[in-house]
């Protein structure tokens, strides 16, 4: 567990220091959700009304800036070599990257959430349940990122081919945060919890499957 | 003496071109090594095959009793690599890539300090961010975290590249130390009288094969695996 949050805290710290995050992934996050807004002609109750899938695509567009950045770290100067030669073992980089990923997103989402009751005027009945799919689906969009992200860093394409592998992933976390975030926000008749379970296998699904698999995908980096 | 590095007819291919086609090399436990040659001879794919992180395409080999076909992984924490890429973080401070890398290795703040003292890193930089570093200063604190890692093998691609004198002599007291402590160490260097120094036996490669070397080489280990 310890070198799970050392490699997660110096990912987290590159951010902070670089502030790629706040000055470039922030204004796009919500430059994506204005935009959103523009395409439904600024119609209030439209807006209100598909609040919850206009999030979560400005989620996973921004998700995927996030993962790519998350694979440029380690890539510029060789630094995965340096892992690979320290006796940490592939499951806890792998931990220790989604992690710090999914902390980045938690604080994306919580910016995209703000300037959705802002600019879209959606207002929050179920608080619990908004939070739990939003933490499950965070999870799993930073497990899938993460492995993903390791699988498209040797090729010298990544920036171009990451995008195109990820977003077919990312379409059951879309469909599954889109319906319980509709009940968390009383837009839409479904059952929330029953997405939420849905969200929550996916990103079991992805975190064990991560774990598994980023050791041999590391390997071929090299 | 006991071999620290035995290769055998070793092939490592990089892209589907063989950079290493048919290397046979023995290092014993504690010796320098220089290995030289001329641009894409091999050398660095040689240290990226010894420290594990290429692969062994054919022949056969051990590194510090590790099987380069089957055991790479159990090798790499034993070993310590200075690339032409420094493996740091640029963007952290040079404090915070110490720091990082010291408690994945285990080290104390005291080795810390004393690694950045032996390099002559100033104390003023350590709250400095790696990419505002001079290319010099850069390899002085890839140098710092390679030895904090007290590896049982160093290799070295041109670490004298880049230096002043007092840094050429703080890597060649470095090595020597590491050397007398039973390292051993393979450095590759364009940077001859350096280089020579410090070394106590030369390889020559060119074209993906050692050319010469030695004839007084180390035995082989006492355990070979069957090719």
């Amino acid at each position: 567990m310890r070198e799970v949050l050392l490699v997660a805290a110096k990912d987290l710290r590159i951010e902070l220091r670089s502030r790629v995050l706040l000055f470039q992934v922030a204004p796009f996050a919500v430059a994506t959700l204005v935009l959103l807004g523009f395409a439904l002609d600024a119609d209030r109750s439209a807006l209100r009304h598909f609040s919850a899938g206009l999030f979560w695509v400005a989620v996973l567009l921004t998700a995927l800036l996030a993962a790519q950045r998350s694979v440029a770290v380690e890539h510029a100067g060789r630094a995965a070599d340096a892992l690979l030669l320290s006796a940490t073992g592939p499951a806890r980089i792998f931990a220790g990257k989604a992690l710090a990923l999914a902390a980045q997103l938690a604080a994306l989402e919580l910016l995209l959430g703000v300037a959705m009751v802002v600019l879209y005027d959606a207002r929050i009945e179920h608080f619990g349940l908004a939070v739990a799919s939003a933490a499950a689906a965070t999870v799993g969009i930073a497990a899938a990122g993460t492995l993903y992200g390791v699988l498209a860093a040797p090729l010298g394409v990544r920036e171009t081919l990451l995008p195109v592998l990820l977003l077919p992933v990312f379409a059951p976390v879309l469909i599954g945060a889109t319906r319980a975030f509709g009940d968390a926000l009383g837009t839409a008749a479904v059952n929330g919890w029953a997405w939420f379970g849905l969200l929550g296998l996916f990103a079991l699904v992805y975190a064990v499957f991560g774990a598994l698999a980023y050791g041999p995908l590391l390997e071929a980096e090299t | 003496m006991e071999s620290a590095v035995w290769l055998r007819d070793a092939v490592c291919c990089r892209g589907g071109f063989p950079a290493l086609a048919g290397v046979d090399l023995d290092v014993a436990e504690g010796e320098i090594l220089l290995l030289r040659g001329p641009n894409g001879a091999g050398k660095t794919t040689l240290l990226r095959l010894l420290a594990g992180l290429a692969t062994l395409d054919g022949g056969r080999g051990t590194v510090l009793g590790c099987d380069l076909q089957s055991d790479r992984r159990a090798l790499r924490p034993h070993v310590g690599l200075l690339g032409h890429d420094l493996m740091l973080y640029e963007d952290l401070t040079v404090g915070e890539n110490l720091r990082f890398f010291a408690a994945l290795a285990g080290a104390s703040g005291a080795e810390v300090r004393g690694a950045l003292e032996r390099l002559e890193v100033a104390s003023r930089l350590h709250d400095v961010s790696l990419r505002r570093l001079s290319a010099g200063q850069r390899k002085r604190v890839a140098t710092a975290v390679l030895a904090l890692r007290r590896p049982r093998l160093w290799l070295l691609d041109e670490p004298h590249a880049g230096l002043d004198e007092s840094g050429r002599g703080a890597v060649n007291r470095l090595v020597r130390d590491a050397a007398g402590s039973g390292a051993t160490v393979v450095l590759a260097s364009h940077e001859a009288p350096a280089a020579a120094e410090v070394a106590t036996r030369t390889v020559h490669l060119a074209g993906g094969v050692a050319v010469s070397r030695d004839a007084e080489g180390a035995s082989p280990p006492a355990e070979v695996p069957d090719a």
